[in-house]
């Protein structure tokens, strides 16, 4: 009797669980103002980077890097990297990584504009790329846009 | 290693049907049987994903894409670490550790089968988290 209440526990506040995460998966959210000046140890994009933190036992991180990656060929100035969470464990308590893949996206001063954990959709990253560049707010960056 | 997400998704959905078994009948049999499904799935290969792959995969075609077999292997270890302490439970008469390890190990096989979603994967990084930290 009592292994029947924890079975429906189990399934009725896993099914409330998987709903919760499907739905902010890979969600852009607006990142609290932070560090600006940490090293990722690669160079940055000259308009945005979009950092990726992966680990080994990572499902969605491939997908994560192949979006990524498209979003970086197809807009200019916009770099991917990506950074292996367990050996830069420094900056996953830094900024408070709990899951893989998260996604960060800097500005070109280096500031994070929005964060993402799990696996972000093309067209979301786009777009927030397109809130992160704007050269009218942006007054830190050293190149303008042009047009 | 690359393997059919599907068959993985499938292996999740009887680790699921055994799980839920095991909590409604309180079997230490059917408990123990999953833990070697685990044993096998993180040390040589998941079982249920091979019935997969042998006898369901030929019917369905091949697979729109693959994927890395470390995550979910990590995942049948932690799976099994739960089936143990639940062996454990059961061994000792300690009823409420039985129940809740096999029902921590059923909410990850749920998700798994019903989402997609791979909980022991996510518990990794934590797990590294709260070790020291090795800074390179």
């Amino acid at each position: 009797m009592t292994g029947f209440v924890v079975l429906a526990v189990t399934l009725v506040g896993g099914t409330l669980l998987g709903v919760v995460l499907r739905r902010r998966d890979g969600v852009l959210r607006s990142a609290k103002a932070k560090e600006s000046a940490v090293d990722f140890g690669e160079s940055l994009g000259e308009r945005a980077t979009l950092v990726q933190f992966s680990t080994a036992f990572c499902q969605p991180c491939r997908a994560t890097r192949r979006v990524l990656g498209e979003v970086a060929e197809l807009v200019p100035g916009v770099r991917h990297i990506e950074i292996d969470a367990e050996s830069r464990l420094d900056l996953v308590r830094t900024f408070d990584i709990l899951r893989t893949p998260t996604v960060l996206i800097l500005n070109s001063s280096g500031n994070i504009v929005k964060r993402a954990s799990g696996q972000p959709r093309k067209a979301d990253v786009i777009a927030a790329l397109g809130l992160a560049v704007p050269p009218n707010v942006d007054g830190m960056s050293q190149h303008p846009d042009g047009k | 290693m690359q393997v059919d997400p599907r068959g993985l998704r499938f292996g999740a959905a009887v680790t699921t049907l055994v799980l839920a078994l095991v909590l409604i009948t309180g079997s230490p049999w059917l408990l123990a049987a999953q833990a070697v499904v685990f044993v096998l799935g993180a040390f040589v290969a998941a079982p249920y994903v091979l019935f997969f792959k042998h006898v369901l995969r030929p019917r369905l075609g091949p697979p729109s894409e693959l994927e890395d077999a470390a995550p979910p292997r990590f995942a049948q270890g932690l799976g099994m670490a739960f089936a143990f302490v639940g062996l454990i439970g059961f061994a000792t008469g300690v009823t409420p550790l039985a129940l809740g390890a096999t029902a921590a190990a059923l909410l990850a096989a749920f998700l798994n089968a019903a989402f997609g979603f791979c909980l022991g994967c996510e518990v990794f990084l934590i797990i590294r988290r709260l070790q020291p930290g090795r800074i390179s």
